[in-house]
């Protein structure tokens, strides 16, 4: 028993040790930044710790900005966890992360109870189907007839006489309360199976023939084929110029009245302004300000 | 050092305690807030419909028992029939490969369970009954089925092992076939020890998450052999993630679980029963 007590022993001066020499540094830290107003720009020192979470849509643009933030404040780390847009909101708003991630637009209630929306980019939701299939081209309101369950033939549609596969999101998911506000078939859809991830989807999709979808464009690859909605194909382009139509912003948000820290408001300019959007585009979204 | 084996003991019923409660305390908020009959025997679940949401889970009740029943209904004989064989007709040698062979298949994760029947056994129902989705019951059921066998085959070896050489003896001598001897001899007098792996492989079907996650498509529909469904596990396992804290949504995944529990628990109990008359 004499031993184990003093491993303990040991062990005990180890933390207090690590304890008394991260305690000075840390808030060495805190005045250098407090000292730093944020419109000051870029300073080499700048440091500390942004907490995102929310939408797991925006994961790729969030870890491409995060990746170029990291270039020029190298102090700094972001953090990002996908919790989905619901629990982003909420966790900007109790102030559990720094800034919360949101792939739908934020409703009226939460915008009352004090989150600001600041749109980063902007993000089209392609409707999927196997590259074997022949459709091309379908309408918004074709689109929300198969979800909700109308048409249930593709020969309806101008294809073969297959029935319809319709693959959707699980309740809740970002990519799914964006696409079924935007179409039309809110707690309307007849789902043949649900998926709990978007690859999940793309790659159930690419896999059967009688499938149909809907995913983030930038989750969009050569496994699948996007169809025209009303004639407009869905790209990078025609989601700027708004003329194609399912689409939903990527939102950063934040608490209204609590100033962030430097660096997370650091992060948040950067993400507005011009120089993110190439990034923003490379990550497959399409920049809000760019 | 005695107080370190009785807190060791001791940790593993504080975890016992410590998740009955949390689900008991968490679980019933829903069930009080929808109403146990609602929740229980309402057939329709749309956790997110923003107008008329509703909370019934029958369907995944049922799709849980009727998946259980589909895997111990393939899994208990072909388990059975592979312990027979190990235990009384095999070569040694065969039997000596054979047996490292299912405790490896006991050894693999069940998401590479999930993985192989993705991609191979849903194309493949799918082709064979022209269906426009091969994620469904079906599949689960083969999934489940192919995952219960390695518990199925040990226990009922070791229960047929078990029988006292005599009792194959004396049928022999009787004037019986060793397939007789197999059948009507050892396999009665192993009967306990039978039943107690089938109930572990309900248990283990039941309580199964990943891999039916994967396969079952997991739309909330009644159950039926060649639709989407949802099991009480992977419920859980799909709306979790995005369920805000403190809704309704999220208590009544909890009721869920408690449910999950409470039909573990019987399991348990009734396995603790089998076996306690295996000793008698």
């Amino acid at each position: 028993m004499k031993k184990f007590a003093t491993i303990a022993l040991a062990l005990g001066l180890l933390t207090a040790c690590g304890a008394n020499s991260t305690a000075p540094s840390s808030s060495a830290a805190a005045q250098e930044g407090s000292s730093a107003p944020a419109s000051e720009p870029a300073s080499e020192t700048l440091s500390g710790v942004v907490n995102t979470s929310g939408s797991t849509s925006m994961e790729s643009v969030m870890l491409a900005l995060s990746e170029a933030f990291k270039e020029l404040y190298p102090d700094v780390t972001i953090n990002y966890s996908g919790t989905g847009s619901g629990a982003g909101i909420e966790a900007a708003q109790t102030g559990t992360s720094d800034i919360g991630l949101s792939s739908r637009e934020l409703t009226e209630e939460e915008t009352a109870a004090g989150a600001v929306s600041n749109v980063v980019a902007k993000d089209g939701v392609a409707v999927i189907v196997n590259p074997a299939n022949g459709v091309e081209d379908l309408t918004v309101e074709q689109i929300a007839d198969i979800f909700s369950g109308k048409i249930t033939n593709w020969k309806d549609l101008g294809g073969e006489d297959r029935e319809i596969a319709v693959y959707g999101r699980e309740a809740g998911s970002g990519t799914r309360g964006a696409f079924e506000e935007i179409v039309g078939v809110v707690d309307a859809c007849q789902l043949t199976n649900e998926y709990s991830s978007t690859g999940d989807l793309v790659g159930n999709v690419a896999g059967n023939e009688n499938a149909i979808g809907y995913a983030s464009l930038s989750a969009v690859d050569d496994t699948v084929k996007a169809v025209k909605v009303g004639g407009v194909a869905c790209t990078e382009a025609t989601v700027k110029d708004g003329s194609y139509a399912i689409q939903r912003p990527f939102v950063m948000v934040t608490r209204e009245g609590a100033a962030l820290s430097d660096a997370a408001q650091a992060f948040l300019d950067f993400a507005m302004s011009p120089d993110a959007a190439p990034i923003i585009t490379v990550a497959g979204a399409v920049s809000a300000n760019g | 050092m005695r107080l370190i084996f009785t807190v060791c003991g001791f940790i593993a019923i504080a975890f016992v305690l410590l998740i009955s409660v949390y689900l008991i305390l968490s679980g019933l908020p829903a069930i009080r807030q929808v109403g146990l009959f609602d929740f229980l025997l309402g057939e329709r679940w749309d956790s997110t419909n923003k107008t008329n949401p509703a909370y019934g889970i029958l369907p995944f009740i049922l799709t849980s028992v009727w998946g259980t029943c589909g895997a111990i209904l393939i899994g208990v004989p072909v388990g059975i029939l592979t312990a027979v064989f190990l235990a009384r007709v095999a070569p040694p040698r065969l039997a000596a490969a054979i047996r490292p062979a299912v405790d490896l298949l006991a050894g693999i994760p069940s998401v590479i369970y999930g993985l192989v029947g993705m991609m191979v056994l849903v194309p493949a129902i799918q082709d064979a009954f022209d269906l426009k989705a091969g994620d469904s019951l079906l599949a689960a059921i083969l999934v489940l089925a192919v995952m219960i066998l390695p518990s199925i085959i040990r226990v009922c070896e070791t229960a047929l092992k078990a029988v006292p050489r005599e009792y194959a003896e004396g049928s022999l001598a009787l004037g019986a076939t060793s397939l007789e001897t197999d059948f009507k001899v050892i396999l009665p007098a192993a009967r306990s020890g039978v039943a107690a792996a089938v109930v572990l492989g309900v248990g283990r079907a039941i309580g199964e998450a990943m891999a039916i996650l994967m396969v079952a498509g997991n739309a909330a529909n009644m159950p039926g052999l060649f639709r989407s469904v949802k099991f009480l596990t992977t419920a859980i396992a799909s709306e979790m993630s995005y369920a805000s804290v403190g809704s309704l949504q999220r208590n009544a995944l909890y009721s869920i679980g408690l449910v999950l529990f409470v039909f573990i628990m019987f399991i348990n109990i009734l396995l603790n029963t089998v076996l306690k008359k295996n000793k008698e």
